[in-house]
């Protein structure tokens, strides 16, 4: 049976739950003296020998959110059970990275070798490993440990982030994203604090005060704010644009706190907080970690089609998806257009900006866009810098 | 016998069949005098928790659904203006009569702490209203106290036990969730679910109940919008045994029919297709 040891410098029950507060605190949990002070009172109510009783009744009075709720009993064993370390899911994967480690780079070679390799990918039947592995492209917090196995293989977004003309994309794209993103509804509404009377409203209030005005009701128009969602290409086509187009969509994602950046090669990854990251070292670095499959093969049916299944949802007639890619896919042409219709059917607008859509002979080259053509709003030019800047307008329009 | 577990099995005479986590919350919010914050996925019985516990505590329940735009006077005090005016009209009344306890219309916050006996206070969907309305809350909730500007001070006559649902639909300030105790209530496994199914339809054959566990346990772990919750389960169960259905496998046009009380969404009624809810009967048939 665990038991629970007390150091020998501990003076007593309170001495331990003050230990324990200061433990979660630590894991980043805000509590303050109050909750200390809580606790105490907590086990009195609940019969403080019974670990059971003691962790449900702390679990009820410390967890504030859902997150942390899931988090309580690894923290609670940790402290009141020594078992130390906390974190076991990723140190299993470090475990299993480090033992396993030559049949795991066997299974990436052949995975990302070329772009037939991604086809081949999501064609097969995926075995528990590389489901894994996809989870691990997902970009949330102790998943990405998967992908340090292949970082080193893979290019470094450091040589990609830190150029001087990179701030012109960045800045063109804040622009951009500020002219689709504020818009004001031509309807005015009730609100508390605006600048002009409503009426309508004060008159109707002032029946229940026998015709005496007493309660004004002021309105104005509300804010019907667009939600950007953009996704960059990032496979190995589209090598050369990779830099604007990073910088580009940091550019989007930085100006709003509601949008969503993604990339896309064969696989989806999102990278909404990695560009947020307001630490640029550490923004190239978390995004070097995911960088893994840049330069490959693309799927942007696939990628799409993911895009919607995960997030899908989120999305609703004031979302813009913004695609930055050029169009060659190894996919199938049916495949993109039906994962664009389904997108169209929830978001607002789609726009495609491709680097391509300037040369002459382009439209014949991929067959993708022409399957894609019929469900976008716009496919609009973005080939250099000043393309991007010059987009302004056509947004405004959308 | 410890006191949360008692309270566990008199909520299981009402018919909830509570978590044993939940039964410690609502045994420590009595204990330290705080409310308790639900949160979970729509339709596993946060709603009900209140109920159940109102009837457990033989006290009264008033409820506050929370609305956009909901505001003080829809959920604390209004004057009735209309019986103020009629007052001066047909009574001359005098200024200082017309506010008085008897023009005033109680709303659901003070209603709740002017009871003599300790009410239930639920106060649903919390995340609905806005964040305005959760800075009335807080002080409410914090001193139970109502500052009536023409009237005074009403303190709490009693303290109500005070339960807040949310759902998810926006974030709650960290100040309400400090303030709270919280719990968060996810579907139930398959042996509590049997349990819940057992305490509301009594009647229902075993086997037809172990059914429809799995098949509505099964259909949670699919991709689908609109998860069908402990409430579409029990919805479900009734539609069976009303239509005399003992076994899921026997008539499956029936079943297939009676599906649109857990699938419901063009969607997810996409995401299900026929196929895919016959092998899962099949599967525990």
């Amino acid at each position: 049976m665990r038991v629970t040891r007390f150091p020998a410098r501990a003076e007593g029950l309170a001495d331990r739950v003050a230990g324990f507060i200061a433990h979660l605190r630590m894991n980043g949990w805000v509590l303050g003296p109050a909750e200390t002070a809580a606790t105490l009172s907590a086990m009195a109510a609940v019969d403080a020998t019974e670990p059971g009783q003691v962790r449900m009744a702390l679990r009820a009075l410390l967890a504030a959110d859902a997150d942390s709720w899931k988090q309580f009993e690894p923290l609670f064993d940790a402290y009141w059970f020594n078992t130390g370390a906390i974190r076991h899911s990723e140190a299993k994967a470090h475990v299993r990275t480090q033992s396993a480690r030559p049949l795991i780079w066997q299974k990436h070679l052949n995975d990302h070798k070329g772009p037939d390799g991604g086809a081949e990918e999501s064609a097969a039947p995926e075995t528990p490993d590389t489901r894994g592995d996809d989870d691990s492209a997902e970009g949330t917090e102790g998943r990405l440990i998967a992908t340090q196995t292949q970082a080193l293989t893979r290019r470094d977004l450091r040589e990609l982030m830190d150029d001087e003309t990179l701030r012109a994309a960045e800045q063109a794209a804040v622009r951009l994203a500020r002219a689709i993103r504020d818009r004001r509804s031509r309807r005015q509404r009730q609100a508390t604090k605006g600048p002009r009377l409503d009426l309508r409203r004060t008159l109707r209030a002032s029946v229940a005060r026998g015709g005496e005005p007493l309660d004004l009701f002021r309105k104005r128009r509300p804010e019907r704010p667009v939600r950007i969602v953009a996704l960059a290409d990032v496979s190995g086509s589209m090598t050369i644009y990779a830099r604007p187009f990073l910088a580009f969509v940091r550019g989007l994602v930085g100006a709003d706190a509601r949008a969503e950046a993604f990339l896309f090669h064969t696989r989806l990854l999102r990278v909404t907080p990695a560009l947020r990251d307001t630490d640029t070292l550490r923004a190239a670095g978390r995004l070097s970690l995911m960088a893994e499959g840049f330069g490959g093969g693309t799927d942007i049916g696939g990628s799409l089609a993911k895009l919607y299944d995960g997030y899908g949802r989120q999305f609703d007639r004031r979302t813009v998806v913004v695609i930055l890619s050029d169009g060659y896919c190894t996919g199938t042409p049916g495949a993109l257009a039906e994962a664009l219709q389904k997108i169209h059917r929830r978001a607002g607008r789609i726009v495609w900006l491709n680097p391509l859509a300037r040369w002459r002979d382009h439209a014949p080259v991929a067959a993708a866009m022409k399957a894609a053509a019929p469900h976008l709003d716009a496919h609009l030019p973005a080939n250099t810098i000043e393309a991007l800047a010059a987009l302004e307008a056509e947004f405004a329009k959308l | 016998m410890t006191p949360h577990l008692d309270l566990q099995s008199q909520l299981a005479l009402t018919g909830y069949v509570a978590d044993e986590s939940v039964a410690m919350a609502l045994h420590l919010s009595g204990a330290l005098g705080r409310p308790l914050l639900l949160e979970g996925p729509a339709g596993v019985g946060k709603t009900e928790i209140a109920k159940a516990l109102a009837q457990v505590m033989n006290a009264r329940l008033i409820r506050l659904q929370c609305y956009e735009g909901l505001d003080a006077s829809h959920a604390i005090y209004e004057w009735n203006y209309q019986r103020q005016l009629l007052a001066i009209r047909a009574e001359g009344a005098r200024e200082d009569a017309l506010f008085s306890e008897k023009y005033l219309l109680r709303r659901p916050l003070l209603e709740a702490i002017s009871q003599p006996e300790p009410p239930v206070l639920l106060i649903d969907e919390i995340d609905r209203a806005d964040e305005e309305f959760e800075a009335y809350l807080l002080e409410i909730l914090s001193d139970f106290q109502i500052t009536i500007p023409e009237l005074g001070t009403i303190k709490a006559q009693s303290r109500p036990r005070v339960i807040l649902t949310a759902n998810g639909t926006r974030d709650l300030s960290d100040a309400l969730r400090r303030r709270c105790l919280y719990s968060y209530v996810d579907y139930p496994d398959r042996a509590a679910e049997l349990a819940i199914l057992k305490a509301r339809h009594p009647g229902l054959e075993p086997k037809l109940a172990k059914q429809i566990v799995a098949v509505v346990q099964a259909l949670r772990a699919e991709d689908l919008e609109k998860k069908p919750g402990v409430a579409e389960m029990l919805d479900w169960a009734a539609a069976l045994a009303g239509l005399g259905i003992n076994d899921l496998g026997t008539d499956r046009a029936a079943v297939q029919a009676t599906l649109v009380c857990i699938l419901k969404t063009a969607a997810d009624r996409d995401a299900a297709p026929p196929e895919m809810v016959e092998r899962l009967i099949g599967k525990v048939a």
